[in-house]
């Protein structure tokens, strides 16, 4: 009996295991740029080179690479361009912060504006 | 105020368009320039035709190496093929060659057909090792020098222009 409930607990163990590394194996591909498809993610491209990316990154899961280590290698390879959400770095500064100083301006706009009119009514 | 309201809203359809304008003709291709500087990583690739290995460290014994990724149903390795036994003329350049997701026998036939300019040839597979390279197609060509830094990465078949500009970085 006792190894019976041992043997459920592995299979459960094993298949959840599983699991867990194909979403993650899937998450990753998802975030990786197709450089030879027209702006296909790895997992949704067929192409060669999207066959071997997907191949080198469940190697690199098996290997037991976390997720930034695996975009960090192939970043150093393919240069930032492969990633879909590119890493906080002083040439992307502009990328990253430019919607929220855009935002802000926006708020002020508006701030004024309603401002603005509520003066005018009062007069 | 008015004329505050007109700059404002000409100023911020300015910005958008300049935006969209150059988002439109902002070439979005993938580029190698960040990778010309940076260093090669060992990797142990297996020797064509023959037993063993080729291990990348081995380049530090050359002033200057050639990496050349190639196969034989790959028509413009064919259309380059030239330009690289005239780079193979170089005594100071080894050319290392490294046939990719290919068959033996079709490699070996085009060496014989085309010759062999190639010091060392190697083999990958898979297309696996290639990664390492940054390797997306080929034909693709990278200048490495004795310590293993990227001196130029070429993608698509090397030109007469830059078997001109190889033999100029490897005199310096």
């Amino acid at each position: 009996m006792k190894n019976i409930i041992k043997v459920i607990f592995l299979l459960i163990f094993l298949t959840t295991n599983s699991f867990a590394e194909e979403d993650l194996n899937n998450k990753i591909l998802k975030n990786l740029r197709c450089l030879v498809c027209q702006g296909q993610t790895v997992y949704d491209s067929n192409s060669d080179f999207a066959q071997i990316i997907k191949s080198v990154v469940d190697d690199k899961i098996q290997e037991g690479m976390s997720e930034k280590q695996i975009y960090n290698f192939l970043s150093d390879k393919y240069g930032d361009w492969i990633l879909f959400n590119p890493p906080l770095k002083k040439n992307s500064y502009v990328l990253w912060f430019l919607p929220y100083v855009l935002f802000v301006i926006g708020m002020l706009f508006l701030f004024y504006l309603f401002k603005r009119s509520s003066i005018r009514k009062k007069q | 105020m008015k004329k505050i309201n007109f700059i404002l809203i000409s100023i911020f359809f300015i910005f958008i368009f300049s935006v969209l304008y150059l988002s439109l003709h902002n070439e979005q291709i993938y580029d190698t320039e960040d990778l010309v500087g940076k260093k090669i990583t060992e990797v142990e690739l297996d020797l064509f035709g023959k037993d063993g290995t080729f291990n990348t460290k081995e380049i530090s014994n050359y002033q200057f190496t050639l990496l050349n990724f190639w196969a034989s149903w790959c028509a413009p390795c064919r259309k380059e093929h030239k330009n690289l036994i005239r780079l193979s003329k170089n005594k100071n350049l080894k050319i290392i060659g490294i046939n990719f997701k290919d068959d033996e026998i079709n490699a070996k036939i085009f060496l014989k057909e085309m010759g062999n300019p190639f010091y060392i040839l190697t083999k990958d597979l898979k297309g696996k090792k290639s990664v390492h390279f940054g390797v997306y197609g080929i034909p693709e060509t990278i200048l490495v020098n004795r310590e293993l830094t990227i001196l130029k990465k070429y993608i698509g078949p090397l030109s007469s222009r830059d078997v001109n500009q190889i033999g100029k970085l490897i005199k310096k």
